[in-house]
C-alpha cells in the first residue's frame, strides 16, 4: 500500500531513477562501464596469453556500484568490512580501486598489489578499505564475516560487516553459519548479509539444485531478520534496497539477507569460454532509464565509453611494461616476523 | 604445581588481562563449564558459541582482520577436519594478500590419545597442521611450557595452532609458573571453579608475569650423547621417563629433545645432538604414513648422513582407520613406554 506521502507525490517525483537525481546516475554509469570494459579487457588478456584464468562479475554492475558507493569507506572497526568473492569487481571500483591494479593482477606482475603475482584475478585484499582477502574457496567469506562482525558488534560505531557471494554457494555450511550467528541472541551481529543470484552454479542451473521459492526466504526462520529479494539489474532498485537494508543494519545492529537477482553474461569463467550470453543487461537498462527520461542523450554515454576505453588502454600499456615477480618472492611474506634461519627451502633434497 | 589445564587458563587470563585478548571462544568454552578440559574456567572474555567449527575459525579470522587476538577452540582435535579449508585461510593470508593482512590468531585444541577417547576422540594432526604451511603450530608437554608457549602465540602476529595433548591437561608441572602460588591446593582454592551452582563464583587470580617459550626453540629435557630422542606432546614425558630409567641403570646415554613446536621447529637443536650422537629416533603418535618424523628424517639423511652411526627410527601410531576403545587394541595402535623402550634399546644397540 502507498504511503500518505508517496500517495500525494507527483509520479516523476516517485520516481526512483529522479530521485537519485542526474548527478548520481551519470557517476553511476560512469562506474558500471568501467566496470565492464574492465572485465572484457581481463577476459581479453585471459584469451590472449596475457594472464591466465579469468572470473570476474559482468552483469553485476548494476547491484555492486550501488553497494560500493553507500560502504562506510575506510579501515578499522568504525568503518565497514567487506567480505567479498570473485565478481566483486564493481563493489571495489566504486569504492576507489584502480582498474590498473585488476590488469597487473590479471597478468600476475610484481606491482600486483593485491597479491604480489599470487592469486587469480579478482582476488582483492585492500587494508585501507576493509576489503578483507578475497578467497578462491567458496563462501568461506560468510564464516569470516562473522568476525569482523563480532568485532563491529562490540564497538559503539554504526559500522557494518557486508557480505558477499553468489547463490549456489549458499548450499555450503558456512552460508548458514553466518546465519545462525549473526542471529545469536546473546549478541546479534551488524551483517549485511547478500547473495547475488544468477541462477548458476558453474555450469549446473540453480533450479535444478534448489527447492528454495527464494534464497532470500532462509531470513524467515528467524524471528525479526528482514530478508529481500530485489532484481539486481536494475540501478534504481538496487540503489533502494540497499540503502533501506545498509540503514536497517546500521541502526539496529542486527542482520540483513538481501537477495540480488543477477545477469552473468560471460558465463561462470574462461574454464566456460567466457563468451558473452544473452542475458538482461544492466547498463542497457540503465542507459535506456535515462534517456527514455531525458537524462541523457546517447552521445553522453558514447564520450564515456570512449574515455574509459582509453584510460584502460593507458594502463594497459604500463602493466605489459612491469616486470614479473622474482621466483624467490615466494618467501615473503610466509610469516609477519620473517623466514626461521632453518626453515627447509629447498623443496627436498 | 600447576597442570597443564590450569597453566592454558593462566596464561589466557594474562592475555586478555594484559595482551588485548578480548574473545577466548568455542564449545562449551564459557560459563559454566569453561571447556571440556577447564582450560578456560573463570576468565572475563571467554563465551560459548555454537556448534560449529566452521564459524569458530571463520570468527577468529574475522577477529583477528578487524584488529584483535582472538583465542578460539575447536573441543577436539578429532572435530577439526572440516575445517581444514578455513584454517589453510589463516595461514595463506598474509601470503596471499601479499603481506597486507596480518592473522594474529589462536586455535587450541586437545590433541591426541591416552584418555580412551575412541574413533573421535583420540586423533592427532601434527601431519595435516604442519602442512598449514603459514601457520605455527606448537604442542608443549609440560604446564609451564604451556603457559610459555600460550603467551608467545598470543603476541604472535601469524596464526598458531596450539595443540593440548590430552593426556597431559591434568598432568602436573615439575617447576612452578611465575606468580603461581607454591602450595597447589592454594591455587585451586584460587581458580578451579566448584562443582554444582557456580553463578555467582569468581577466580582469584595469582599475580602473573609474561613468561614466554620462544614459539620454533626445543627444550632438551634430558641429556645425553650415546642417542638422540626427538619427540613432543603425550610421547615427551614418556620418553624422559625411559632416558631417566636408562641413565638410572647405566644402560645408555640419551638426550631426549622436547621439540615444544612443529613449525616452525629447531632444527638447530635436531641437527647439533645428532651430530654428537649419531643415533636418533623420532616418537610421536600419529599414523607412520606421511609422518613429520619422516620429513626430519629425510632432512637428517640429506644434512648428516655420514654423521650417522646408525639408521634413524620413527616410533609412531599405527596406520590404522582409527583408534579403537578397547585399552588392549588402542595401546596395539598408539606408541607406549615398553615401544619407546624397545626402539631406544635397539637404536643403542645396532652396530655402527
Amino acid at each position: 500500500m502507498p504511503s500518505a506521502k508517496t500517495s500525494s507525490e507527483s509520479p516523476q517525483a516517485a520516481d526512483p531513477y529522479r530521485k537519485l537525481g542526474a548527478a548520481k546516475l551519470f557517476k553511476i554509469h560512469e562506474l558500471m562501464v568501467r566496470a565492464r570494459l574492465l572485465e572484457e579487457r581481463l577476459i581479453k588478456m585471459s584469451k590472449g596469453g596475457d594472464g591466465f584464468f579469468w572470473i570476474g562479475g559482468p552483469g553485476e554492475e548494476a547491484f555492486n556500484v550501488s553497494l560500493g558507493l553507500q560502504v562506510k569507506k575506510g579501515r578499522g572497526v568504525d568503518h565497514d568490512f567487506l567480505h567479498l568473492h570473485y565478481r566483486s569487481s564493481a563493489i571495489v571500483l566504486a569504492m576507489g580501486a584502480q582498474p590498473i591494479d585488476s590488469l597487473r593482477q590479471m597478468r600476475s606482475v610484481a606491482t600486483d598489489p593485491y597479491s604480489k603475482g599470487r592469486s587469480f584475478v579478482n582476488h582483492y585484499a585492500i587494508a585501507e578499505f576493509n576489503i578483507v582477502p578475497v578467497s578462491p574457496t567458496i563462501e568461506t567469506q560468510y564464516s569470516t564475516a562473522i568476525g569482523t562482525g563480532i568485532a563491529q558488534a562490540r564497538a559503539k560505531t554504526d559500522a557494518v560487516t557486508i557480505v558477499n557471494g553468489g547463490d549456489a554457494g549458499t548450499a555450503e555450511g558456512d552460508f548458514h553459519s553466518c546465519l545462525v550467528w549473526a542471529n545469536r541472541p546473546v549478541l546479534p551481529l551488524p551483517i549485511l548479509i547478500i547473495v547475488v543470484n544468477n541462477g548458476w552454479g558453474i555450469s549446473t542451473k540453480g533450479e535444478t539444485q534448489h527447492g528454495e521459492r527464494n534464497i532470500s526466504d532462509w531470513a524467515k526462520v528467524f524471528p525479526g531478520m528482514p530478508g529481500k529479494t530485489i532484481n539486481g539489474n536494475d540501478v534504481a532498485e538496487s540503489w533502494g534496497a540497499l540503502e533501506e537494508a545498509l540503514a536497517y543494519v546500521r541502526k539496529n545492529r542486527k542482520p540483513y539477507l538481501l537477495e540480488a537477482r543477477c545477469s552473468r553474461l560471460y558465463g561462470h569463467s574462461s574454464s566456460s569460454g567466457a563468451n558473452r550470453i544473452p542475458e538482461a543487461d544492466s547498463i542497457e537498462i540503465l542507459e535506456s532509464a535515462m534517456t527514455s527520461r531525458g537524462i541523457a542523450a546517447p552521445s553522453d554515454f558514447a564520450k564515456v565509453w570512449e574515455r574509459e576505453a582509453r584510460a584502460l588502454d593507458e594502463a594497459h600499456q604500463q602493466v605489459k611494461s612491469e616486470p614479473f615477480p622474482e621466483g624467490d618472492s615466494a618467501w615473503q611474506d610466509v610469516f609477519a616476523d620473517g623466514l626461521p634461519p632453518s626453515y627447509p627451502v629447498k623443496g627436498g633434497s | 604445581m600447576a597442570n597443564m589445564a590450569q597453566a592454558i587458563r593462566m596464561a589466557l587470563h594474562y592475555g586478555e588481562q594484559h595482551l588485548g585478548v578480548t574473545e577466548i571462544f568455542g564449545e562449551d568454552v564459557g560459563p559454566p563449564l569453561g571447556g571440556v578440559f577447564t582450560a578456560t574456567q573463570g576468565l572475563e572474555r571467554s563465551w560459548n558459541s555454537p556448534l560449529d567449527e566452521r564459524g569458530i575459525i571463520g570468527a577468529a579470522l574475522g577477529l583477528a582482520w578487524a584488529g584483535g587476538r582472538p583465542v578460539a577452540e575447536i573441543q577436539f582435535v578429532d572435530y577439526i577436519f572440516n575445517v581444514i579449508d578455513m584454517l589453510k585461510l589463516a595461514g595463506n593470508g598474509y601470503w596471499s594478500s601479499a603481506g597486507r593482512f596480518k592473522t594474529p590468531l589462536v586455535v587450541m585444541t586437545p590433541t591426541g590419545s591416552g584418555i580412551h577417547g575412541s574413533m573421535y576422540h583420540s586423533h592427532s594432526f601434527d601431519s595435516v597442521a604442519t602442512k598449514l604451511h603459514g601457520m605455527k603450530v606448537v604442542c608443549p608437554s609440560t604446564a609451564i611450557d604451556a603457559y610459555g608457549l600460550m603467551i608467545s602465540a598470543i603476541k604472535s602476529d601469524d596464526p598458531v595452532l596450539f595443540l593440548k595433548p590430552k593426556a597431559l591437561l591434568r598432568a602436573k608441572g615439575a617447576e612452578l609458573i611465575p606468580g603461581e602460588p607454591a602450595d597447589e591446593k592454594v591455587l585451586h582454592e584460587m581458580i578451579d571453579a566448584p562443582l554444582g551452582d557456580r553463578e555467582k563464583w569468581k577466580p582469584r587470580w595469582p599475580e602473573l608475569t609474561d613468561y614466554c617459550v620462544e614459539i620454533g626453540k626445543a627444550r632438551i629435557s634430558h641429556p645425553g650423547s650415546e642417542a638422540t630422542v626427538v619427540t613432543h606432546g603425550r610421547m615427551a614425558p614418556i620418553c624422559l621417563e625411559v632416558a631417566q630409567a636408562l641413565k638410572a641403570a647405566g644402560k645408555g646415554s640419551v638426550e631426549v629433545i622436547d621439540l615444544r613446536s612443529l613449525i616452525p621447529y629447531d632444527w638447530d637443536a635436531i641437527k647439533t645432538s645428532v651430530r654428537k650422537t649419531g643415533r636418533v629416533a623420532f616418537v610421536n603418535e600419529e599414523t607412520e604414513i606421511t609422518n613429520f618424523g619422516e620429513h626430519l628424517i629425510r632432512r637428517l639423511i640429506d644434512e648428516c648422513f655420514y654423521e650417522l652411526a646408525a639408521r634413524p627410527r620413527l616410533l609412531a601410531g599405527k596406520a590404522t582407520p582409527g583408534i579403537a576403545l578397547s585399552p588392549s587394541v588402542e595401546s596395539f595402535i598408539q606408541p607406549q613406554k615398553t615401544d619407546v623402550e624397545r626402539v631406544i634399546g635397539e637404536l643403542l644397540a645396532d652396530p655402527a
